[in-house]
């Protein structure tokens, strides 16, 4: 088998069981076989699917610079899958809140939209991610074109808007919010830099 | 001695050829709940007591006051019940003591459960100052006996809109502000948390102004409500609960109920209190539970009960957190929306 061939018939299955295991872990916690979801269970719930849509989005934002630095072009293989499960992940996410914490109180719903910044903050994330989602097949990529690489340089603003989500949510504390910020912020800060230095390279060979 | 002597006994039995002997342990390998189990403790504790009551008799069985066993989950003696009681069901124990906000343990709910296992409640005294008749530094033991236990099961409201029903044992705040004997100028009663980076790890991290401040108003204080928590569920009060002593005020968040307290002033302006330090806008002096009141960044018309299981409903928060008989009356005049 060749290394495409390996990807596709092991590493990729492989690679979806390991993102799956967060949310399994959120069942078998909520019936005691493998942990506690701990005295307020909707809470838990809620923040563990939040930490991992988060997680998910740095790591598929991680991709590209991770194979730019490495050469393993493999890695682009699994950008889609892992964006996807950065949407699942913020989609569990959202759910929790609207059914096992707002319980479907539309009133209550709409109020916490319009009037509390950082749910509205989370929602316009969500509804990128939508987009994001709708257009990541093979067929969508083909019909958008160029215009398909604008759309999904997007991740990169919903990623900024999941952190000032967490960051505005945070009491006190503002530790894990600072990390998340300082990876996007290196993450986003190499593809910058990469272009800048790319730009140069051009007017530098301009002028030879 | 118990410890040394048996240490000295292996030793003089010692064989002279060296081998492997698993089964000596360093002195401080052996607890002391080894030597003296939890039960027998108690039990010494009770025969003292019983012969202070007996000896006692002659000048009254309330002479005897208040005693906190120096001991994790002893069961407290002669709590008495209130009428402030709720009925509704309590929360768990395990609900009560895993699940805190007490960030001189760390910010994380199950932080306090977590790191405040081994930290030692005794010896701890309590300053009382300011503009009091009766001030200076009292031991804890001291500070207590004069003042009756009471159960008192009360309805508990946090800020970030989740509440519990805890079964508090403590002493009347009331009680304890008239032993100090405040003077004419006392308006507000202040709190301080004990301040120790070694004992407690959540110091070393700034997400507070250490010492955790809190205050009352002396009206407030002297409310039949407000008690000072000394145990739960019958039992010594746990260190992630604000061992050895606490204050509860049950019509307010929680926040306002200062843990671990090792001062207490009286004083003719408002003290400072910690999250309004903090952040001004979201947290302020009075911090009544207000269901018409917002947080800036939630909503407080309704809670989420803990224990009441992951499908049911929040329920509608209550003005005062349902306590606005007895206190409601203390704010009379004031605009609550200002002065949240």
């Amino acid at each position: 088998m060749n290394t495409l061939e390996q990807v596709r018939r092991i590493w990729k299955p492989l690679v979806f069981l390991i993102c799956l295991v967060p949310a399994l872990l959120v069942a078998t916690d909520a019936f005691g076989l493998t942990g506690r979801l701990g005295a307020n269970p909707v809470e838990e719930i809620q923040d563990r699917f939040g930490i991992w849509a988060l997680r998910f989005i740095m790591v598929t934002l991680a991709v590209t610079p991770l194979r730019r630095l490495t050469g393993w072009n493999w890695l682009a293989r699994f950008r889609r899958m892992l964006g996807l499960f950065t949407f699942f992940y913020v989609l569990m996410h959202f759910l929790t809140w609207l059914i096992l914490d707002q319980g479907v109180l539309l009133s209550a719903i709409l109020e916490d939209l319009t009037e509390r910044p950082f749910i509205t903050i989370g929602f316009a994330a969500l509804v990128l991610l939508t987009a994001l989602a709708a257009t990541s097949t093979d067929g969508m990529r083909r019909r958008l074109g160029r215009r398909w690489q604008t759309l999904h340089n997007t991740t990169y603003l919903i990623g900024m808007l999941g952190v000032w989500h967490y960051w505005w949510q945070v009491k006190k504390d503002f530790t894990e919010p600072l990390i998340y910020a300082v990876i996007l912020t290196v993450l986003l800060g190499a593809r910058v830099g990469w272009q800048w230095q790319r730009r140069r390279l051009r007017l530098r060979r301009r002028r030879i | 001695m118990c410890n040394i002597s048996r240490l000295t006994l292996v030793l003089v039995n010692q064989p002279v050829v060296r081998r492997p002997c698993v089964l000596i342990r360093k002195p401080s390998d052996i607890r002391p709940s080894e030597i003296t189990s939890q039960q027998n403790y108690v039990n010494r504790r009770d025969f003292m007591r019983a012969g202070a009551v007996i000896g006692g008799s002659l000048i009254g069985a309330s002479a005897l006051g208040a005693i906190i066993p120096d001991a994790r989950r002893a069961k407290l003696g002669d709590v008495g019940r209130s009428a402030f009681s709720t009925d509704e069901a309590p929360n768990s124990y395990e609900d009560i003591t895993t699940y805190n906000n007490y960030y001189e343990f760390g910010t994380g709910k199950a932080d306090p459960f977590e790191n405040a296992q081994d930290f030692e409640p005794r010896p701890w005294s309590i300053t009382v100052e300011g503009e009091a008749e009766r001030t200076g530094t009292f031991d804890f033991d001291a500070f207590i006996k004069p003042f009756d236990l009471e159960e008192r099961i009360y309805r508990m409201r946090c800020v970030e809109a989740w509440s519990m029903v805890i079964p508090w044992v403590g002493i009347s705040l009331a009680e304890v502000v008239k032993h100090f004997q405040p003077t004419s100028k006392a308006k507000y009663l202040a709190f301080e948390t004990l301040n120790d980076a070694s004992r407690m790890p959540g110091i070393r991290r700034r997400s507070l102004d250490w010492p955790y401040r809190e205050g009352l108003t002396i009206k407030e204080a002297t409310n039949p409500l407000a008690i000072l928590a000394v145990g739960l569920y019958g039992e010594v009060l746990p260190n992630q609960n604000g061992a050895p002593i606490r204050l509860v005020v049950p019509w307010k968040y929680g926040f306002k109920g200062i843990k671990g307290i090792v001062g207490m002033r009286f004083t003719e302006r408002r003290p400072e209190t910690s999250w309004n330090m903090a952040q001004a806008r979201e947290y302020g002096f009075y911090a009544n539970v207000n269901p018409e009141v917002d947080h800036p960044r939630w909503s407080q018309a309704r809670e989420r009960r803990i224990g009441s299981g992951l499908f049911s409903s929040k329920q509608p928060t209550l003005m005062f957190n349902g306590y606005g008989d007895e206190v409601a009356h203390l704010y009379k005049g004031l605009d609550l929306r200002r002065n949240f």
